[in-house]
């Protein structure tokens, strides 16, 4: 009993002298934010984590999230982790947090009430495993937006388009000319349109109740057939030839008017602000394909691998406050084209295609979960791999396609 | 009374080797064992070390069926396929011719041998993409061609999805061959000079003399190319991440490729499944191998 209370005691001094010490910290920070106006939104974070003293040692993978985020598992497993990652909301890091290699941010969380602050609930809730808060939310991305250049249909004699079926009416004007109809880049983009299209075509209800419910006869049933008769709709405008690697470089060709529309996330809308190009003169921003305005709460959020310097977990916890601080939540997601966490802040400075989403957010029954919260990464790439092939691949007809992706909704762990 | 000496004889290397041993012995074979038993369970994403987790998560061959009901894995091996008998057949055909010419007495030998051999000091990530700037239509051979005058000129094999994994296999050959050059090369000059008099004696014409002769003698030579060559292309990952990403779509992909994406994505014993089947695969080219060195003691 005296030998307990004396370490107790001595733990005590020695935890004192290292809070009287405040020092400084590197903090390696992972992410795959690598287009222009990524590159200029995370360069806020880095400044503001800076100006606490700390410092922001940046570790940018090259390539999408399919491309980093095994590089990201693989280093929190093998025991070298990084200081703060990003990673897409919902289960990626589910294991990992059940294994306590995450930090525990419920203090901070409750000190700062995040609960109240941070909206929508399913974010932070999403971040909620057993009652501990293991991440932080810093912005929402939605899916649901298709982008096109004005000044390329009025060039082909059209009127740019309201929504997803005038594009497909005018795809053969736009053929004649040259023009790409539809800018298609490979990998999780066409998961990306074909989600939009699911949205679309199916509508919000049946797309959650097949990815998170599991229904299986609803995914195999006519609604689903119609989206995959749609997508094929879709992969006949599309020529192979005219596919791009990388989702950015698809934008890029509506920028500069090769392609003429686009479907992807309001992330794009970061390219078309660094391309100093205004949405409603030069480009329309179409939510929910223009159809049925909804958006999902995609987005990104932080999470904080334990770390055995305590300096560095104070400079974990300092990062974590700082990225949903006010200044900085509007300073970061201006430049990345996303919408805050917070509604206490001023979005004036926002685009027309940031308020059109921040609208939408505003009525709840126009809100609806992101794929990464429904369904698995495993499965989740396994629908990826049949859409790409299902695109590519004009022999697979749309009935094989939907047959493969009932079988991965089936196999689906809960 | 031969055995304990033959134990203790050579003690002071055999204790020298004791590191690499265990290094052996738990890395490789502890490592390989793992991971064929890991493919019989459903883990996700952490491992399993105790047989009480092993037990609990075994799931018999049910990650093996999911495997060879994947699209993606089946065009994987197929690719495979292609890109390891042709890079293999190739490697050894213009290696040999390579080794040949350089063995009859050229001037400059030393030059052209360090020019053949000088890509396989590259490694595979460089290779790559000195090989995707060559193949890009747009700035690449093609545009430089068309540029030239030949309008028409098309060589667009990395865009192409049926061609892609072939011009996986031209960017391995440009980098791969030197080596079997070099081994040829070495195994042309081991053979006695004695044999080249005795075969112009009896009048064998120069091309006779290389496959009846040449080639049955350098048999050992010709079997670990094959093993060294063989196991390098059931390898092959970075020069396909360098050069197509597995694209356009999935039409070049491999299976090294689906291993690293499954393995930390929430499917980890989908990845050692299909690492099992690799390894199978590597096994089987080690088979002439064994059959060459175990019939050679037969014969002793």
């Amino acid at each position: 009993m005296k030998y307990k209370s004396l370490a107790v005691a001595l733990a005590a001094a020695v935890s004192m002298a290292f809070i009287g010490s405040a020092k400084a910290a590197d903090v390696e920070v992972t992410h795959w934010w690598t287009s222009g106006g990524e590159a200029a939104a995370v360069a806020e974070f880095a400044k503001a984590f800076n100006a606490t003293g700390n410092k922001w040692v940046d570790g940018a993978i090259a390539g999408s999230g399919d491309v980093a985020r095994p590089i990201i598992i693989s280093r929190i497993l093998g025991g070298n982790p990084m200081g703060a990652t990003q990673l897409n909301p919902g289960k990626d890091a589910d294991d990992l947090v059940k294994a306590g290699l995450m930090e525990d941010l419920t203090e901070l969380a409750k000190k700062e009430d995040w609960a109240h602050i941070l909206r929508p609930k399913s974010q932070l809730e999403g971040c909620t495993v057993d009652g501990k808060v293991v991440c932080v939310p810093v912005n929402l991305h939605s899916g649901q937006w298709m982008w096109t250049n004005r000044k390329v249909f009025k060039d082909a004699g059209l009127e740019p388009p309201k929504n997803w079926n005038e594009l497909i009416a005018d795809a053969p004007a736009l053929q004649a000319k040259g023009i790409i109809p539809l800018s298609v880049s490979e990998g999780w983009p066409i998961s990306t349109l074909t989600e939009d299209l699911t949205v679309a075509v199916a509508g919000v209800p049946t797309y959650v109740k097949v990815y998170k419910d599991r229904d299986l006869a609803l995914a195999a049933g006519p609604e689903m057939a119609k989206v995959f008769q749609a997508i094929d709709a879709a992969r006949k405008i599309v020529d192979p030839k005219s596919m791009v690697p990388q989702w950015n470089e698809a934008v890029g060709l509506v920028i500069s008017g090769k392609a003429a529309a686009n479907v992807m996330g309001d992330w794009a809308g970061g390219e078309f602000q660094v391309a100093k190009m205004k949405a409603g003169e030069d480009y329309d921003c179409l939510p929910g394909l223009g159809l049925e305005p909804v958006l999902n709460t995609g987005g990104d959020v932080f999470y904080f691998p334990k770390n055995k310097d305590p300096a560095v977990t104070k400079a974990q916890f300092e990062m974590a406050s700082m990225m949903v601080s006010k200044e900085v939540q509007v300073a970061f997601n201006l430049k990345k084209g996303s919408l805050p966490m917070r509604d206490d802040v001023d979005l004036n400075a926002a685009n027309d295609c940031m308020k059109k989403g921040l609208a939408i957010l505003g009525d709840p029954t126009k809100v609806f979960p992101n794929n990464s919260q429904m369904l698995d990464r495993d499965s989740l790439n396994q629908i990826r791999d049949v859409m790409n092939e299902f695109f590519a691949n004009k022999d697979i007809t749309p009935e094989q396609a939907q047959a493969q992706f009932v079988e991965i909704i089936k196999n689906a762990p809960k | 009374m031969d055995k304990p000496n033959s134990l203790f004889r050579n003690l002071s290397s055999k204790i020298a080797s004791l590191p690499m041993v265990f290094i052996v012995l738990t890395v490789f074979v502890g490592g390989t064992m793992w991971t064929v038993a890991s493919s019989f369970t459903n883990i996700k994403t952490l491992p399993i070390f105790t047989p009480i987790e092993f037990y609990d998560a075994f799931v018999g061959l049910a990650q093996y069926e999911r495997l060879w009901k994947t699209q993606r894995w089946i065009i994987s091996i197929t690719n495979l396929g292609i890109y390891g008998s042709l890079y293999t057949i190739f490697a050894f055909v213009i290696g040999f011719w390579l080794a040949v010419f350089m063995d009859q007495k050229i001037r400059l030998e030393g030059v052209f041998r360090t020019i053949y051999l000088y890509p396989f000091a590259l490694s595979l990530i460089v290779t790559g993409h000195v090989w995707a700037w060559i193949l890009n239509p747009a700035f690449g051979l093609e545009g430089t061609i068309r540029k030239m005058g030949w309008e028409t000129f098309s060589f667009d094999w990395l865009t192409n999805r049926e061609m892609s994994i072939y011009a996986v296999v031209i960017a391995g050959l440009w980098q791969g061959t030197g080596l079997v050059m070099a081994l040829m090369l070495a195994g042309l000059r081991g053979i006695d000079d004695e044999i080249w008099r005795a075969a112009r004696i009896d009048g064998i014409p120069k091309w006779r003399t290389y496959i009846q002769i040449i080639m049955p003698m350098m048999r050992p030579v010709l079997v670990t190319t094959f093993v060294i060559v063989a196991s390098g292309a059931v390898r092959v990952y970075d020069l396909v991440v360098a050069l197509t990403q597995g694209g356009p779509g999935l039409s070049s992909q491999v299976p090294t490729i689906y291993v690293y994406e499954t393995m930390f994505v929430g499917a980890l014993a989908q990845g050692t499944a299909a690492s099992s089947i690799m390894l199978l695969a590597t096994a089987v080219i080690l088979i002439p191998w064994v059959i060459v060195e175990f019939g050679k003691q037969k014969q002793a």
